[in-house]
């Protein structure tokens, strides 16, 4: 008989979980797997707020299993490790992100790219190797395979690098993939969130000049003066999009609604790039007349390996790069919700787990 | 006053002409500049009949201007050359293909991609610097400045390799852009036409494995027994398209009608490439989340440049890849646009012009 939560591992854990579709999160006990051989034992002191956390917790792509506790930008500090674990020991400021597990066996594992892997298992919400369910980071302790944890370098705060376990890995590697990273390119980024701000510093430390497109007017003044980006264009003004033809080596579109692509590959110069990162539940119209008079191409990413994940913590730290963020206690996390699915953020919420979870 | 086509040059011409977007043929008397000091002028042998030709005639795309002579899969003979004309001498057997002109400054053009360039300018249907129209290879003989003639391989036949000017740069060129030349690697070819039997034969001269994907199981004999297709898959079966799923390492789309990318694809591996050639009048529909969570791209690709379009002519000659073609006389062109029409030709039509274009 299948055990409750709370019982099925030997140590006790809290969390806030969501019950149901409705996605309310509350107090949830429940339980972590001893420290095994190869894992890391961290105490979780903060976790951002990811757009894919609230999908999930509203069942949005149709796979969530309940109680679920997301949560894939987690921090923290190491209180024990596994017998065999090589490069981490207790103390260490350390970091998880999607991925906790994946075959080791695919030809994806063997490129360092676990996130690739068709038997990969999430943070949150998907099977472990052991059966049981994982648990993400809105939560005290998380227990990692050595493998799946980033280091985080001593220059970086903790709350500030969190949403690039997933946001920054996110955009640093279709930069890298489909190369947008090389200085004097021009490169667009569309939608200004927790991607779009985070691939505006990217790529500004990569000497990219960077134009930002949104939809909102009125963002325009913190892209070019606190972000850096060179020059900002609002979609919905033709005359703008118009005398911007044709000049972009390539774009990072983190727009996850529904939206026409002919204008950004109308922004393309020939042979340029257009990624898309965020992904709209049903197919966008796709112009083939300037793909193939332009030979443009569309391509998608999704988040990194692990070892690349490492690297842009390394580059980030290097450029003292980290996320906008709002912090925010553990009992906000619904109201920080609600503010989430109107865009109302600038530009990451985190949840200061260390401070505010607190088991009554 | 504008001038009449017979008019407008100093050459009489003739060939056949669209007058309507009914897109029939007919004799067309016209005409051709004067050979400038850096053109040359050609007696055309043969034409190849490019599904683009039928579009254009239909007006499909909606900037055709009528008369309109077609035909940019030009095979001849050259019979007159200006005095700075220096790769060629009267009598070389040469090739023209989709484009006659460029502005030669630009970024394309200074690449050896006169095809990207925002000026280019086609072999028919375009506003040459003249202020003229450009008639294309449904015709007696056509005048071209030296450096968007190519020089045709004497081991390739003229006619079977005509097609090669059109049909064959637009599956070769993305094939080396897009990295498709590993040996081993599995090619997956959507469509057996004229664009797609060539890309077979490429395919397989690269050394990769193909696959060809068609709605037409008849075709399938053809395609391993006569093109050298390692296997064939049939898309409306959905059971072998699953089994199929996620083996390709990338894939030529040659369909020209709207059709569905998602089961195109699912068909690829990570970081699979997709490349659509054919030019639909309406867009497709991308499905996203296989492009997100598989890495794959969907690019697309025109033609080629003129210097690949001659180096993909030198590698026809040396591998002896020529297109399979039916060819036909000037007066049949009519019933070989509705053959196409309906996809009924193997693999290509071939004008043999110089035989059978009389006036």
């Amino acid at each position: 008989m299948a055990k409750s939560p709370e019982e099925e591992h030997p140590r006790k854990a809290f969390g806030w979980a969501a019950r149901d579709t409705s996605g309310v999160l509350s107090p949830f006990k429940f339980s972590r797997r001893a420290t095994g051989d190869k894992d890391v034992t961290f105490r979780v002191l903060y976790c951002g707020i990811c757009h894919s956390d609230l999908h999930m917790l509203k069942n949005d792509w149709g796979y969530s299993t309940y109680p679920l506790v997301p949560g894939h930008e987690i921090v923290g500090v190491v209180t024990e490790v596994g017998s065999k674990v090589e490069n981490f020991k207790i103390g260490d400021k350390v970091g998880v992100g999607c991925v906790v597990g994946a075959c080791h066996s695919c030809n994806n594992c063997a490129n360092n790219l676990e996130n690739y892997c068709p038997k990969s298992i999430q943070t949150y919400g998907f099977k472990y190797h052991d059966g049981t369910i994982t648990y993400g980071g809105y939560s005290d302790i998380m227990v990692a395979d050595e493998h799946y944890v980033i280091r985080i370098p001593d220059n970086l705060p903790l709350d500030g690098c969190a949403p690039l376990l997933c946001a920054g890995i996110t955009v640093y590697s279709p930069m890298k993939f489909y190369g947008l990273d090389k200085p004097g390119m021009q490169v667009g980024v569309v939608g200004l969130g927790g991607l779009g701000h985070v691939a505006v510093k990217f790529a500004k430390a990569m000497g990219v000049k960077v134009t930002v497109i949104s939809t909102s007017p009125k963002k325009k003044k913190e892209a070019l003066e606190k972000l850096g980006a060179d020059s900002f264009l609002v979609s919905s003004d033709q005359d703008e999009m118009q005398a911007a033809q044709g000049k972009l080596d390539g774009i990072i579109d983190t727009v996850a609604a529904m939206h026409p692509l002919a204008p950004l590959l109308g922004l393309l110069k020939s042979n340029g790039k257009l990624v898309l990162v965020g992904a709209p539940e049903k197919p966008l119209e796709l112009p083939v007349f300037p793909l193939i008079m332009g030979r443009k191409t569309v391509g998608g990413s999704l988040t990194g390996g692990i070892k690349e994940t490492q690297e842009m913590i390394d580059f980030a730290a290097k450029h003292n790069i980290t996320s906008e963020i709002e912090v925010i206690p553990m009992d906000y996390v619904n109201t920080a919700m609600e503010r989430l699915r109107k865009a109302d953020v600038r530009y990451r919420f985190v949840i200061d787990i260390g401070n505010t979870l607190k088991s009554n | 006053m504008a001038k009449s086509p017979e008019e407008e040059h100093p050459q009489k011409a003739f060939g056949w002409a669209a007058r309507d977007s009914s897109g029939v043929l007919s004799p067309f008397h016209f005409s051709r500049r004067e050979n400038g000091e850096e053109d040359v002028t050609i007696k055309i042998l043969y034409c190849g009949v490019c599904h683009s030709d039928l579009h254009i005639v239909k007006n499909d795309w909606g900037f055709t201007r009528f008369p309109v002579v077609p035909g940019h899969e030009i095979v001849g003979v050259v019979t007159k050359t200006g005095k700075n004309v220096k790769k060629f001498k009267v009598g070389d057997r040469v090739g023209v293909g989709v484009l006659v002109g460029s502005c030669k400054k630009c970024d394309s053009c200074q690449q050896d991609l006169e095809n990207y360039c925002p000026q280019v300018i086609f072999t028919y249907n375009s506003l040459y610097h003249d202020g003229t129209i450009t008639y294309g290879g449904y015709s007696d003989a056509v005048v071209v400045e030296e450096c968007y003639v190519l020089r045709f391989p004497d081991n390739l036949p003229p006619d079977a390799g005509a097609p090669l000017l059109c049909a064959g740069i637009t599956v070769y060129s993305p094939m080396k852009y897009y990295g498709m030349t590993e040996p081993g690697k599995h090619l997956g070819v959507a469509g057996l036409g004229g664009l797609g039997h060539v890309a077979v034969k490429f395919g397989k001269a690269f050394g990769l494995r193909v696959t060809v994907i068609s709605t037409s199981p008849k075709k399938e004999d053809e395609a391993i027994n006569r093109l050298g297709a390692d296997a064939f898959l049939v898309s409306s079966d959905p059971a072998k398209m699953k089994v199929a799923m996620g083996t390709m390492d990338y894939i030529i789309d040659t369909v020209s009608a709207v059709h569905a990318l998602a089961p195109l694809l699912g068909l690829l591996k990570l970081n699979g490439k997709l490349v659509t050639l054919g030019l639909p009048d309406k867009p497709l529909e991308l499905p996203i989340f296989p492009l997100v969570l598989g890495r794959k791209l969907v690019g697309g690709s025109d033609v080629g440049g003129m210097k690949e379009t001659q180096e993909m002519l030198d590698f026809c000659a040396e591998h002896g890849i020529t297109a399979d073609i039916e060819l036909i006389r000037m007066e049949n062109v009519n019933m070989a646009m509705e053959r196409l029409a309906k996809s009924d030709v193997r693999y290509r039509f071939v004008i043999d012009v110089a035989n059978s274009l009389s006036q």
